[in-house]
């Protein structure tokens, strides 16, 4: 199997859906001539052409309904935010146009939109381009929400949000476009939407984590192994539908949970994950379901700073020996 | 202020047949009739949630929909049973979704700000002022993206102006070269904010100028005249690919909504009294009856017809069933075909 980046693994996945589709339509802002803010959408110009590939002014509300629009009336637009931060400026479109109006016309019409782009905390952009973004839009009926953390995942999950009949919000990483690894090159292979995957199997603690907290957890994954702890971690991929059957098999297995989030820790994913574990697997912990969130503040510039605001590799360990009521926790 | 200052070419009178003189004046009485029995259901509490009626503006929605094709569009805000119902909508099933019954267009989840049908085209109903101007925006897209030359028109009041997303879509659609009418029903208050007091440059159709687009002003009392503008504002979306700012001069002879007594503290009697002698239904009436083409007892019968209408859509409406409580959670998403 080909190894190849995260960003290259997009790439790939909106030519393939593209060749495969006439009606996939990538629009936002540098998409085409300047291939991408990000370079994500490399070359797919030259390939496609601007019909297909549309630069946009800078008007994120604008772009964001044009691309609802056209999927009301059936096209598939692939609308890219630049960073998912500027899609605040779409939010009504996203949270009052997109997600219901499948609803409120009773099921007449849909919208097969993706919105992707790169949203989470990233190196020393401070506090208005480094933040977690999912946040806002998991919170809606009628969305999708999509955080993939590998390059295989962001190929695979991308084809399905853009063969999904409903928006997907679909947010990737700074941090990850240069992540390498295997991805399967058929173009049939996708990963279905809401389908949790168990990354590292082990007995003693579950730990759900995705993107950047999904790689430091498996830093203290391994550093645990060597002290005897056997830390099973859960990759939701999907955060709304959210696979809670996988999370609960592997919490009914270990008896134990961590849950880990890089943004503000206040009503985010952890406290849902930790909810919904304490609601339906009760009976089956052994302790009390701990959160490692960022901390209740922006994101600040400074170096350390930063640091001190995103949860750390100790911070992960010392909650997990904690729920293990193991040396030191 | 009846007597506008749209200035601008005068407007050409087109020949005026008996055939289309009929259908002007059934599709402004059938709105007419309509929304004046909604409100009285309104008041009997058979429609709840806000509702908007657009008595006074009819000769807008009318007139513009009159020159489009079936297969064209229209979308518009939440005063929108006007546009529905000329957009061709089953006044049975609108009376039915006003009623928040199962029948209804949206199966009663959408109400009186929500209506949509697909079955004519009809985009809906937004209640977010000015969002609906890039959806339209991208349905043009859509349309030269298939080179299929279908025009959508876009209803939206005064008040969506001096939002971004009216500007960001006049950009759009003009450096796009999209083939969508952008009709502004100026009725001069958008709730209790006059123009005055809203926009800098009361002339809205002038906002064309700004992104190079085909604009001018409309006398919205006047069916025939709004039917020419957008006639020929339809022809350049599908012959040219081009967008067209057109501003409808009316009013709204009622509230903003039914909470809103009209006469209300932000207008006076007298000007509403005033505006009321220009009621589009009377002067297209009249004209139609002076140019010889309907006689009294055409319009008797027109009327009749209009009431029997009405009458069908409440009994339609009352005999519904509420929709069954496991439609809550339905239409959240789509499964993939
Ligand atoms: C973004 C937004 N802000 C405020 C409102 C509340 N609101 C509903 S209708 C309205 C007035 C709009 O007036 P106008 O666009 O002129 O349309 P009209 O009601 O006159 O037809 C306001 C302020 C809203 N629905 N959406
Ligand atoms: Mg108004």
């Amino acid at each position: 199997m080909p190894v190849i980046t995260y960003r290259e693994a997009l790439n790939l996945a909106l030519r393939e859906e593209m060749q495969r589709d006439d009606r996939v339509f990538v629009i936002g802002e540098e998409v085409g001539l300047y291939e991408g803010a990000y370079k994500v959408t490399q070359g797919l110009l030259k390939e496609f052409g601007p019909r297909r590939i549309v630069d946009t002014p800078i008007a994120e509300s604008g772009f964001t309904g044009a691309g609802i629009g056209a999927a009301m009336v059936g096209l598939r637009p692939v609308v890219e935010m630049m960073t998912f931060n500027f899609a605040l400026l779409a939010l009504d479109q996203i949270v009052n146009s997109a997600a219901k109006l499948h609803y409120m016309s009773g099921g007449q019409y849909h919208i097969p939109i993706v919105i992707r782009g790169p949203g989470g905390p990233a190196h020393q952009l401070a506090a208005q381009h480094s933040q977690s973004m999912e946040t806002y839009f998991y919170h809606v009926p009628g969305l999708k929400v999509v955080r993939p953390s590998t390059p295989a995942d962001a190929k695979g999950l991308l084809k399905s949000a853009i063969r999904d009949d409903n928006p997907v919000i679909f947010i990737e990483s700074e941090t990850l476009y240069a992540v390498k690894g295997e991805v399967p090159e058929d173009p049939d292979f996708t990963i279905p939407l809401g389908q949790a995957v168990v990354r590292r199997e082990g007995t003693d603690v579950t730990v759900v984590a995705y993107m950047g907290m999904y790689y430091r957890a498996m830093e203290a994954a391994e550093e645990l192994e060597k002290e005897g702890i056997s830390v099973e971690i859960v990759d939701p991929r999907t955060l709304r539908p959210m696979d809670v059957d996988t999370i609960m098999a592997s919490v009914r297995k270990t008896h134990r949970a961590v849950v880990v989030e890089a943004g503000a820790g206040f009503a985010g994913m952890g406290s849902e994950i930790s909810a919904w574990i304490q609601e339906h697997a009760f009976d089956d912990l052994d302790a009390p379901v701990e959160r490692v969130t960022g901390e209740n503040a922006p994101m600040p510039y400074a170096r350390n700073l930063e640091r001190a605001k995103t949860p750390s590799k100790d911070k992960i360990i010392a909650a997990i020996r904690h729920v293990c009521y193991a040396n030191g926790g | 202020m009846a007597q506008r200052t749209a200035k601008g070419p005068a407007p050409r009178v087109p020949a005026l047949d008996e055939e289309l003189a009929r259908r002007l004046l059934f599709d402004m009485m059938l709105i007419r009739r309509f929304e004046e029995k909604a409100g009285e259901m309104y008041a009997l509490g058979k429609i709840g949630g806000f509702l908007h009626l657009s008595i006074g503006e009819e000769a807008v929605a009318v007139g513009a929909i009159s020159t489009l094709r079936p297969d064209d569009y229209a979308i518009s805000t939440y005063r929108e049973h006007g546009h529905c119902l000329a957009k061709g909508s089953d006044p049975r099933r609108v009376m039915a979704e006003l009623f928040g019954r199962r029948d209804g267009l949206s199966k009663g989840k959408g109400g009186s700000m929500h209506l949509f049908d697909k079955t004519v085209n009809f985009l809906g109903g937004h209640a977010i002022v000015g969002a609906h101007l890039p959806l339209a925006t991208g349905v043009a897209f859509a349309s030269k993206y298939r080179s299929d030359d279908r025009v959508i028109l876009c209803f939206f009041g005064d008040g969506s102006v001096p939002e971004g997303e009216f500007h960001e879509s006049m950009n759009l659609a003009a450096l796009w070269k999209l083939p969508v009418v952008f009709i502004c029903e100026n009725n001069r208050y958008a709730m209790g904010t006059s123009l005055e007091r809203a926009l800098a440059q009361t002339e809205i159709w002038k906002f064309g100028h700004a992104y190079h687009m085909a604009c001018e002003p409309v006398d919205g009392m006047d069916v025939l005249a709004v039917r020419d503008s957008i006639g020929k504002a339809v022809e350049r979306a599908r012959r040219e690919s081009a967008p067209t700012l057109v501003e409808a001069r009316t009013y709204r002879f009622r509230g903003h909504s039914m909470r809103d007594p009209a006469g209300a503290v932000y207008r006076t009697k007298e000007e509403v009294e005033r505006e009321k002698l220009r009621d589009p239904i009377v002067l297209f009436r009249t004209r139609a009856s002076e140019a010889g083409v309907l006689t009294d007892a055409d319009v008797k019968a027109l009327e009749k017809d209009v009431n029997d209408r009405v009458d069908e859509a409440v009994a339609f409406a009352e005999a519904s069933p509420e929709p069954p409580v496991e439609w809550l959670f339905t239409d959240i998403y789509k499964e993939n075909d």
